[in-house]
């Protein structure tokens, strides 16, 4: 039974619905719909990571039996399966969900002082659009010929012609775009609702120059959404056509496949995929890796108890790496065959992403210099944020290059150029967030001691999974082989994938560490009774700790300070809160 | 510093938000909406904006790909457009000007009036869906498929896109005459300004189908 009472200025009271199917399950409190997404993403990043796992076994070890696979071996479809679903979940249901859908959903409705989203109906509506496309996506597991294994860019003409393809090319493949389509559909919906509630409903005083930059990161990343994933649905949806009405978009002429030729489709162009695709394909790793900065900027400046170093310039960084992302596509697709002049282009343009790039890097330092840092597990994340984007940034360089790109291309030194900026990095970014937020989430701090653990074991085991992945690339590996043993030349990086997969298992298991943290914490961890244990200003932390369910109580709050008012000359505090009137600010 | 970088920034926010007061309370904000709480009439504006551009790019996607494959190969084959469309057409713009008429009677309280309109509009939209599988199936007894060559592919791709955006609009349509709208967050006033202007953005993009598949076929 729901209850409720309505006031009819901006701000009214309304009571939360109390029945457990309402609160709980079809909420429309996006502060629920939040942690909803988190878990979404909690659960499908330890799938992801069983996938990893299975195949390091493999990769380190090819001729080993384990009683895990049928005849104690890994067959190259399972071997190319695992590695499919381990990136489309990664990607779409990980990396895309938790950043943006799950602690944008939280926190930039509060952050901004409005008491929920615009349209809470709307927002209901795709996270459970987002569970019925990840659960369509699994089901591909178990259906007849398995998951798919035509890689997470799903490039045709492979992905177009069905099961004589490969076994998982059947009904996997299917349901593998069908599952990205209702994504697409899910991700417009959650877009279309972040951009509307940050432009229409900010508190008054929050002009756009004081929002903080989780705030200003999430904005961009749900343009990029929402401007990207429409272009991905169309190219779903051209591709499902293909393959189930026998139509020739993506097909060509005079195909043989496995001693059989194609004859029931002609004319069309694999590339015009690869457009569609990377169209989408290159702001989807902004979409995932802003939501990081904004976080790590963030941090950075509370724990060094400093303002953050350029604001002005933060923003405009976030706003031209938005912008760049939609022009860069081509650098996927250096070697298609691309006339020079386009690669030139293109390359030009994603080398321009440095600068903006540089921009973010030299102010966090400058943020960092001079501060009285604090070393807590947020903070560790949030530099361990900077490192991984610097590490992952660099390579960029070199692969947005034709020339170079030419011979690294599908090599390992892109798997370790995207694992560690859009993957790891992302990650860590989501790690620092959860580790500031989770007094203000739950009530409780995560344990500080366990967390130190946790960070220094992922942070040393992420760069020696995919430092050495560079030197394999180097000499020449490619990448999503399956038998590393048959090339000469191979063989003798074999030590390397050995040094990789157990530093890969050891990272692992330092993420049931923080599993066991988190639920503990949850539990038993120390109470946070204060409404600003971190004596931050932002307006989270202006209201009690777990936020009520209309945030602000009925009350509008108003802002009257930048949102990095750290250490002001004459003032009392090294902080003072956004929505504290001029005359409450205390004097030294 | 921060703040003062709102002067710039707040020129590609006119006209909105943040900082500028309280959100007005409109019609939209006042009546009991359950547990939902009031959102100025404007965000309904901004959403609706925000989610045409997406149906843009949504639709120059499908648009590029028609140009690039007919560039591509040479099993392209002319599609004949069956002279229907040109009805459908007629009937899509008429149901525009209809729609516009029955804003008018809304705004001048004429309610029967406005009622009646609206219910003429409805109709037009559904005319034009049925007209629409009328020109497929004459155009499948003309054996012309959806696999039959990338042309007309694209015909029955682009059409029932086109269709299926429009089927959203006649849902919108009956929303405003059916919903009870003493229960609900928004006014009705607001829903049908809302519809009207989604009616003559799927009015715009048939006419720029029509073009495309005219001179592309």
């Amino acid at each position: 039974m729901v209850t409720h009472e309505n006031g009819g200025g901006g701000h009214g009271h309304h009571q939360a619905p109390t029945g457990f199917i309402r609160k709980y399950v079809f909420s429309i409190d996006h502060k629920v719909i939040g942690i909803q997404y988190l878990c979404l993403a909690l659960f499908s990043v330890f799938v992801g990571m069983g996938l990893s796992l299975l195949m390091r076994l493999h990769l380190g070890w090819p001729n080993a039996h384990w009683s895990i696979f049928k005849g104690g071996l890994m067959t190259p479809e399972q071997y190319l399966a695992l590695m499919t679903m381990h990136g489309t979940i990664m990607v779409f249901m990980v990396l895309t969900t938790a950043p943006q859908s799950g602690f944008g959903n939280y926190f930039l409705p509060i952050q901004i002082g409005a008491a929920d989203m615009a349209f809470p109906v709307l927002n209901m509506l795709s996270f459970w659009t987002t569970m019925l496309s990840l659960l369509v996506m699994i089901a591909a597991f178990f259906v007849a010929g398995g998951a798919p294994i035509g890689g997470w860019t799903s490039y045709p003409p492979l992905s177009a012609l069905g099961e004589m393809a490969g076994p998982g090319q059947g009904a996997g493949e299917t349901l593998w775009i069908i599952g990205l389509a209702i994504f697409c559909g899910a991700s417009l919906m959650g877009a279309l609702n972040f951009i509307t509630t940050l432009i229409d409903l900010r508190a008054k005083g929050m002009t756009l120059g004081r929002l903080p930059l989780t705030c200003w990161t999430w904005f961009v990343t749900a343009i990029l959404g929402l401007l990207a994933f429409g272009v991905l649905l169309a190219a779903c949806i051209l591709l499902l056509l293909d393959r189930i009405a026998g139509t020739s978009f993506f097909v060509p002429a005079g195909l043989v496949i496995t001693d059989q030729v194609v004859t029931w489709h002609k004319g069309g162009s694999p590339l015009l995929w690869q457009h569609l695709f990377w169209f989408f394909g290159h702001p989807e790793v902004y979409i995932a890796i802003l939501p990081g900065m904004g976080v790590a900027s963030h941090l950075l400046s509370t724990f060094s108890r400093k303002p953050v170093f350029g604001y002005r310039a933060m923003v405009g960084a976030i706003c031209g790496i938005g912008f760049l992302g939609f022009c860069v596509w081509g650098h996927h697709m250096f070697i298609s065959g691309m006339s020079p002049y386009s690669a030139f282009a293109f390359s030009i343009l994603t080398m321009a992403i440095g600068v903006p790039s540089a921009i973010k890097t030299f102010n966090w330092l400058g943020t960092l210099w001079g501060g009285k840092i604090e070393f807590n597990c947020a903070m560790l994340f949030a530099l361990g944020f900077v490192s991984l984007f610097v590490s992952g940034g660099l390579s960029g360089l070199f692969l947005a290059q034709p020339a170079l790109d030419l011979y690294l291309h599908d090599g390992y030194f892109v798997v370790a150029h995207f694992h560690l900026i859009m993957g790891v990095a992302a990650i860590f970014g989501m790690f620092a967030g959860l580790y500031f937020w989770f007094p203000k989430m739950f009530g409780r701090f995560l344990n500080e001691g366990i967390g130190k653990v946790h960070f220094w074991l992922t942070f040393v085991g992420v760069y020696c999974i995919f430092m050495p992945m560079h030197y394999l690339g180097l000499a020449g590996h490619p990448r999503r082989y399956f038998d590393t043993t048959a090339l000469e030349f191979l063989q003798k990086l074999q030590p390397v994938h050995v040094f990789i997969s157990i530093a890969a298992f050891i990272t692992i298991g330092a993420q049931l560490i923080f599993l066991f943290n988190f639920f503990w914490s949850l539990k038993a961890g120390k109470e946070c009774k204060e409404e600003n244990p971190w004596h931050a200003t932002t307006l989270e932390w202006s209201i009690p700790s777990p936020p009520p369910f209309d945030n602000f109580g009925g009350v509008e709050p108003v802002v009257y300070h930048g949102p990095y008012e750290f250490s002001v000359p004459g003032a009392a505090d090294d902080y003072i809160p956004q929505h504290l009137a001029p005359n409450l600010v205390k004097k030294a | 510093m921060p703040g003062s970088v709102a002067e710039d920034l707040e020129i590609i926010d006119a006209g909105h938000g943040g900082g500028t007061g309280t959100p007005a309370g409109g019609d939209d904000d006042s009546g009991s909406s359950g547990p939902l709480h009031p959102v100025p009439r404007r965000a309904y504006f901004t959403a609706l904006q925000l989610g045409l551009a997406a149906i843009v790019m949504f639709f120059m996607a499908l648009a590029s790909s028609y140009i690039v494959r007919r560039g591509l190969g040479l099993d392209w084959q002319r599609t004949p457009l069956p002279p229907v469309l040109w009805f459908n057409t007629i009937v899509l713009l008429t149901s525009s000007v209809t729609i516009a008429v029955a804003r008018k009677k809304l705004e001048g309280g004429e309610r029967e009036a406005f009622r009646s309109w609206w219910w003429v509009t409805t109709g037009l939209g559904l005319l034009f869906l049925a007209g629409q599988i009328i020109a497929w199936r004459q155009l499948a007894a003309a054996g012309m498929l959806l696999a039959t060559n990338p042309s007309s592919s694209f015909f029955y791709l682009l059409t029932a896109a086109h269709g299926a955006h429009l089927a959203g609009g006649i849902f919108s349509l009956f929303y405003v005459t059916f919903r009870p709208w003493k229960r609900s967050r928004i006014s009705q006033a607001t829903a049908a300004e809302l519809t009207s202007i989604y009616w003559h953005f799927m009015d715009g993009l048939w006419i720029f189908l029509l073009v495309l598949l005219t001179l592309g076929r």
